[in-house]
């Protein structure tokens, strides 16, 4: 029957597979192709059988090992933050999804439709948690912090007029956001240029149409077993010793395929 | 600016059990003072609400996140104040969302620490007298009342406050949730708020880690319902 691709990548954020038999990557474009197939076969050979096709979203795993940034967050940390949290986003949003017709979208597709132009539809909230969690981890790496290098840091000099500007601007986002929420260092598609934003709660640049290049979490959860409420250490730990400016880099550099950056004199990495 | 030198908040704080006040403005024809606040003490000690809630986190709670509440209250007041004064318009609507946050966490957190009490102490006794009749009648029963109290409070996302609150003019009791440390006025100018909970992360976290709905389970053993029953029947008088 037709053909199957297997394709259960630990590191893929989004592997939308049929319940119950689980398998089968249904790549954007293809998956009308497969669904259609599977009609006529079942059509063809009278074996209809009553089976529901669902959307499934797996949980990734950071790509470090759990205590690999310690002393600066905890194996503690990560295993509630990532074992407990982030693990519940994803079984509550594949419980959601279960009785819903949202079908063959990548996660971050499923995270813009489901944010419905600022009137979310329930399943936001755990579909937009998942993708900036998985976010969250790559945006960190053992032994990060340090310096952006070559033309992420001349990207960094040249929209805030230094680094160390672009560090207090991003810290004192972090310190004055009220509540939970999130800050981000995107590439603004309008504006053509890096900044700090922060958004509330779940909400995530993807829906203003930015691109995301790093992401801190400033939910209480992110930091109270670490630092209690001293939030503002947890935010300069992540700056020193945390955040990964070679997934940054990358990050950019693929995001310049979608933006023009203008000089063409800039090197990227 | 002589008698601001005279007469110094610390000084004054030490008198003044609910807050101290700043005197501001300089010249003749305009001195003024400005009410500050200060934390306000525990009717128990913080290892008295246990189990339902850790000693660690009350002691948290109160003596960093309250005071971090109030110590920036204070500062927007009198960044307010200033700018008032000088007829700064910018300043004092910028100031709006500061002063919305940290004086609605003083404001919440006052009420919350009035709302517990130790078990020993009358904690978790469902309210008799007109609260108890008005819960009854406008919600149906105590125990519909905690359902949904606790399914609004988990449900909410993020950050917030989940409040039993009494409509002054319909003098009906219903149950609000309001985001961040918007206080119960945000949801409407006659609510008045008879019991709070504290659904912040900060409020369980160490204790119940992501289990919300274990911490709003078990915080009903340590309400003081007395307290409630007191502010309805004053309000409803």
């Amino acid at each position: 029957m037709g053909f199957q691709l297997f394709s259960m990548s630990k590191f893929s954020y989004h592997h939308p597979a049929t319940i119950p038999q689980a398998q089968g990557l249904r790549i954007n474009g293809s998956s009308l192709y497969l669904s259609l197939r599977k009609k006529k076969y079942q059509e063809s050979c009278g074996c209809r059988r009553a089976s529901k096709t669902v959307a499934f979203y797996g949980l990734t795993t950071p790509p470090y090992e759990l205590d690999s940034l310690e002393p600066h967050m905890s194996r503690r940390t990560l295993e509630v933050h990532w074992g407990k949290h982030h693990r519940a986003y994803v079984d509550n949003l594949n419980k959601q999804l279960a009785d819903s017709s949202l079908y063959g979208l990548t996660l971050e597709e499923l995270v813009k439709v489901t944010y419905n132009n600022g009137n979310p539809l329930p399943e936001f909230n755990n579909a937009a948690q998942v993708w900036n969690h998985n976010f969250f981890w790559e945006s960190m790496q053992p032994d990060g912090g340090h310096m952006p290098q070559d033309g992420l840091l001349q990207q960094i000099e040249k929209d805030f007029g230094s680094f160390l500007n672009f560090r207090e601007n991003f810290v004192g986002a972090a310190m004055s956001l009220f509540g939970s929420g999130w800050v981000w260092l995107v590439l603004k598609r309008e504006e053509k240029k890096l900044a700090v934003v922060r958004s509330s709660n779940a909400v995530n640049p993807l829906v203003r149409g930015d691109i995301p290049i790093i992401a801190l979490d400033v939910w209480e959860h992110s930091y109270y077993l670490d630092t209690r409420n001293d939030r503002g250490k947890y935010v300069n730990t992540f700056m020193d010793h945390l955040v990964s400016w070679h997934t940054a880099t990358a990050r950019l550099a693929r995001a310049e395929a979608f933006v023009n950056l203008g000089e063409p004199k800039i090197p990227v990495a | 600016m002589a008698i601001c030198a005279l007469v110094s908040r610390k000084a004054m704080r030490s008198v003044l059990r609910s807050g101290g006040t700043v005197t501001v403005g300089s010249g003749l024809n305009q001195i003024r003072t400005l009410q500050t606040f200060s934390l306000p003490d525990l009717q128990y000690d913080y290892g008295a609400l246990e189990p339902a809630i850790s000693g660690e986190i009350m002691k948290i709670h109160h003596q960093k996140h309250h005071q971090t509440y109030i110590t920036n209250y204070n500062k927007s007041l009198e960044q307010l104040d200033e700018a008032i004064r000088k007829g700064d318009s910018a300043k004092v609507v910028g100031l709006q969302s500061a002063i919305k946050f940290n004086g609605g966490g003083h404001i919440n957190h006052s009420i919350f620490w009035r709302n517990l009490a130790p078990t020993s102490e009358g904690g978790g006794e469902p309210p008799k007298g007109g609260l108890g009749w008005a819960i009854d009648t406008d919600i149906g029963s105590f125990e519909s009342l905690i359902q949904k109290m606790s399914s609004e409070g988990a449900a909410l996302q993020g950050s917030g406050w989940v409040w039993l609150a009494l409509d002054k003019e319909s003098k009906k009791v219903g149950v609000e949730t309001t985001p961040n440390q918007d206080p119960l006025v945000t949801k409407g100018l006659h609510l008045v708020p008879l019991l709070g909970i504290d659904v912040w992360e900060h409020a369980y976290y160490l204790q119940y880690k992501n289990v919300r709905p274990d911490y709003l389970k078990n915080i009903w053993n340590v309400i003081n319902w007395k307290y409630a029953n007191d502010v309805y029947e004053r309000e409803t008088a």
